[in-house]
């Protein structure tokens, strides 16, 4: 397969991906934002939104104070900024128009009309109506992606691509997530006595959970109130949670695993060690060195880790 | 001046009777109602617009602010050519495009029709698109054009008669074939009770035979030659069928970019390495190929190609330096060439034209602007153009004086009354001049899938069928009466 195709596969589905997380994040902070609280709670909670994707200074540049309607607007809306919805699906179409060829006419039109309908919500007001309801849409789009894909795609190189793209954003969405919503509680990590503690406590975590569709699976695997240091098992070791890191390193593994020639290859290599981290790691080792320390490192690794793909596979240099 | 509808006997359409080609369908077509063809006219294009059939424009943004993507108008009603035209204008279009092919291998090596004054050498030899890169390069089985699209209307012959004229050759990069496809996969997908009343010839094996072509044309003795189709990009107005044609053959649709060359071999760059190209179906015209022989600016094309070309190691298709045979300025020249390579007279007749650089037919023009079509040589896409019954007085004496200053740059072709086709429009039914673009594929043999690409100009009394221009499509149907 051709490089540069990998390359707007890849890219394809990672955008999808993060606009799928983008609305996640801001719908559980949206619904978050209707219980009664204290506005420098809900401030705190927009700012956490704008801190995941490291948006702060250039939301503050353009938009000045930090309030819902303006970050909503930033990160759903605004075309200048990459990491909104509209620029996420916008680059995710252009990457599947470039190899359209190489597309099933299924996973195509998915793609296409997810960029059409899109306009059209935007440009009615239906956002501005109900924008729980518009981020429903765009996970359910995201959804009916990936299910397209995997439900019509021959299983080979391109599918293979696309999914590393899937699996290595979410690892590191959901790690930012952990991070920003862990650093936001200033206190103690174990919680207050206090009960109007306990109370903000239970909000602050559930919301977390629900924003990865982990609610009810912590209930599941638990049968126990949330504590925060099971958020992050959850979140982080467990291999059969969909969205916890673990899950996703095993799936970019899997995936990298396909495409690689040399079963020594340096980027697999480098893969496999961070899931082994994963793997055989312990929540409690984590806690007692600093759960922002390994969140950082992991999101470096990650990153390096993107940066090995497009360098082995994606964008070969010349000759 | 007379008129010719292809579906009805005369015009005005009211109380005409309908040729009898066209019966089923304009008994079918009178029983639907004006709601129903109105449903499925927006069914169309919403369809279109949700399988990306869209071709680019540059710097527009449509209203949906879905950015510089624009739709074909489709017109719902076909157009019917009856099987023995149809066989007729085939074997003339064979005829024409082996004549063709013949002159590109002449011209490129021993120049005979050039010798034997046929032609006017300088006409050929200080043609812009004449390159001289080519001179001596032996390309396999002997074929430059191997795509080619004809373009071909229909117009009261001397006697009166309806008369398939060609208007004009493009063997460069000739685009449009996905429309013709496409148009089709329409048609059957809104009214399928059509297809079972008429015997309508199938097209939709064209990139079978398109794929079998380009593999024909392969130097490599490899018994499995790869092929690729090489686009400009995204942003090319005509993309969308450059990434369908690759789809529907199976092969990659490469860029410059994912081209190289490494001692006087093509590969593409792959997820496993480097990777052997043999045949390149190229839509990028020949400036653009090899920045080391033609425009050393672009990055459309691939360093070396030329080399590896050159060397046999690859195939062009189209080969470089066609353009010297569509020009048109050497148009006029075609049924001589028919002649005198094939020793056969032209089954499909040129349109009446007038080159003036030859000064008796420079007086003619120049006395007679108001009735002619006046056509710049290598102008394309309708532009550059003079039609004389719709010109101002103020656009002819622009002519006039552009013609005096450099007449080698213009030919000049009487008005032809093209003919016209019912279609929908927003007053209703209406008849609007089109014209036709079979697609001739040259491999192992000369083939093409019966028909081509019906284009319609849709503004009234337009003889411009351009979709640069308001044109749009129809579907076309070969029909067993």
């Amino acid at each position: 397969m051709l490089s540069r195709t990998a390359d707007h596969l890849y890219w394809m589905n990672r955008y999808t991906e993060r606009a799928e997380n983008t609305a996640r994040m801001l719908n559980v902070n949206y619904e978050t934002s209707l219980l009664p609280q204290s506005a420098d709670v809900a401030q705190l909670g927009w700012q956490g939104v704008l801190s995941i994707s490291e948006l702060l200074p250039s939301y503050q540049a353009l938009y000045g104070d930090i309030t819902a309607q303006g970050v909503l607007e930033f990160m759903v809306k605004d075309e200048d900024n990459p990491s909104s919805i509209v620029s996420c699906l916008k680059a995710a179409r252009e990457n599947a128009r470039a190899v359209r060829g190489t597309l099933t006419t299924e996973v195509w039109e998915t793609q296409n009309q997810t960029w059409l309908e899109l306009g059209r919500m935007l440009k009615s007001g239906a956002f501005e109506r109900d924008p729980g309801q518009f981020f429903e849409w765009v996970k359910f789009r995201s959804h009916l992606s990936r299910g397209v894909t995997v439900g019509t795609m021959l299983m080979d190189e391109a599918l293979h691509f696309m999914r590393l793209g899937t699996f290595l954003e979410r690892a590191d969405n959901t790690a930012r997530l952990v991070d920003v919503k862990f650093h936001a509680v200033e206190r103690d990590f174990y919680g207050t006595v206090n009960g109007k503690d306990q109370e903000y406590d239970f909000y602050h975590w559930s919301a977390i959970l629900r924003s990865v569709s982990a609610f009810e699976i912590y209930r599941k695997v638990y049968r126990d109130v949330i504590r925060p240091e099971r958020v992050a098992e959850l979140l982080i070791l467990r291999p059969d949670m969909p969205r916890s890191l673990h899950a996703s390193l095993n799936e970019v593994v899997a995936n990298l695993q396909l495409v690689s020639d040399d079963a020594c290859s340096d980027t697999l290599r480098h893969a496999g060690r961070l899931r082994a981290d994963l793997q055989f790691g312990r929540i409690d080792e984590i806690l007692a060195t600093g759960l922002h320390a390994f969140l950082t490192q992991f999101l470096d690794r990650v990153n390096t880790l993107g940066s090995r793909i497009g360098r082995e596979f994606l964008l070969p240099a010349v000759n | 001046m007379q008129k010719f509808d292809e579906m009805y006997e005369t015009l005005p359409m009211e109380g005409s009777p309908v040729r009898e080609h066209y019966r089923t369908y304009a008994k079918w077509l009178s029983r639907q109602s004006a709601e129903s063809m109105q449903a499925r006219r927006e069914e169309a294009e919403v369809i279109f617009r949700r399988v990306g059939i869209t071709f680019a424009v540059y710097g527009a943004k449509d209203e949906d602010g879905a950015g510089a993507e624009r739709l074909i108008p489709f017109d719902l009603i076909p157009r019917v050519i009856p099987a023995h035209e149809w066989r007729r204008m085939e074997q003339g279009l064979v005829q024409r495009v082996t004549a063709l092919n013949r002159f590109l291998h002449d011209v490129y090596h021993d120049q005979e029709i050039l010798k034997a004054g046929v032609i006017p050498a300088e006409q050929v030899l200080k043609n812009a698109q004449f390159r001289p890169e080519m001179m001596g390069v032996d390309v396999p089985n002997q074929l430059y054009s191997h795509i080619s699209g004809i373009d071909i209307v229909r117009a009261p012959n001397a006697r009166g008669e309806g008369e398939y004229y060609v208007l004009e050759d493009n063997l460069r990069v000739p685009s449009g074939v996905s429309y013709m496809l496409e148009d089709r996969k329409m048609m059957m997908r809104l009214f399928p009770e059509l297809f079972s009343m008429h015997r309508v010839a199938p097209v939709a094996h064209y990139p079978d035979l398109l794929l079998e072509t380009l593999r024909a044309s392969s130097p490599a003795t490899t018994a499995e030659p790869t092929v690729v189709v090489l686009t400009p990009g995204m942003h090319n107005s005509a993309y969308f069928e450059h990434a369908f044609l690759a789809q529907q053959m199976g092969v990659e649709l490469v860029e410059g970019q994912d081209l190289f060359v490494k001692d006087d071999f093509v590969y593409m760059r792959t997820t496993r390495g480097p990777k052997r190209v043999d045949v390149i179906y190229r839509r990028v015209d020949d400036d653009f190929l090899d920045p080391q022989v033609f425009r050393p600016t672009s990055t459309l094309g691939c360093a070396g190609l030329m080399r590896a070309y050159r060397a046999g190691h690859v195939a062009i298709c189209n080969a470089v330096g066609t353009g010297v045979a569509d020009d048109k300025s050497i148009y006029p020249y075609v049924p001589k060439m028919i002649e005198f390579y094939l020793g056969e007279k032209p089954i499909l007749s040129n349109v009446p034209t007038w080159m003036c650089r030859e000064p008796d037919d420079l007086k003619y023009v120049l006395a007679n602007l108001k009735e002619l079509v006046v056509k710049e040589v290598h102008g394309a896409g309708g532009y550059g153009m003079l039609v004389g019954p719709a010109a101002t007085a103020a656009e002819i004496e622009a002519f006039r004086q552009a013609l005096l200053a450099d007449p080698a740059r213009y030919i000049a072709q009487p008005t032809l009354s093209l003919s016209s086709c019912p279609t929908f429009v927003d007053s209703g039914i209406a008849p609007r001049h089109i014209d036709l673009r079979p697609f001739v594929l040259s491999g192992k043999d000369v083939q093409m899938v019966p028909g081509g690409l019906t284009r319609v100009a849709l503004k009234e009394g337009s003889l411009v069928v351009n979709s640069s221009q308001g044109g749009g499509t129809k579907d076309t149907w070969i029909l067993e009466v």
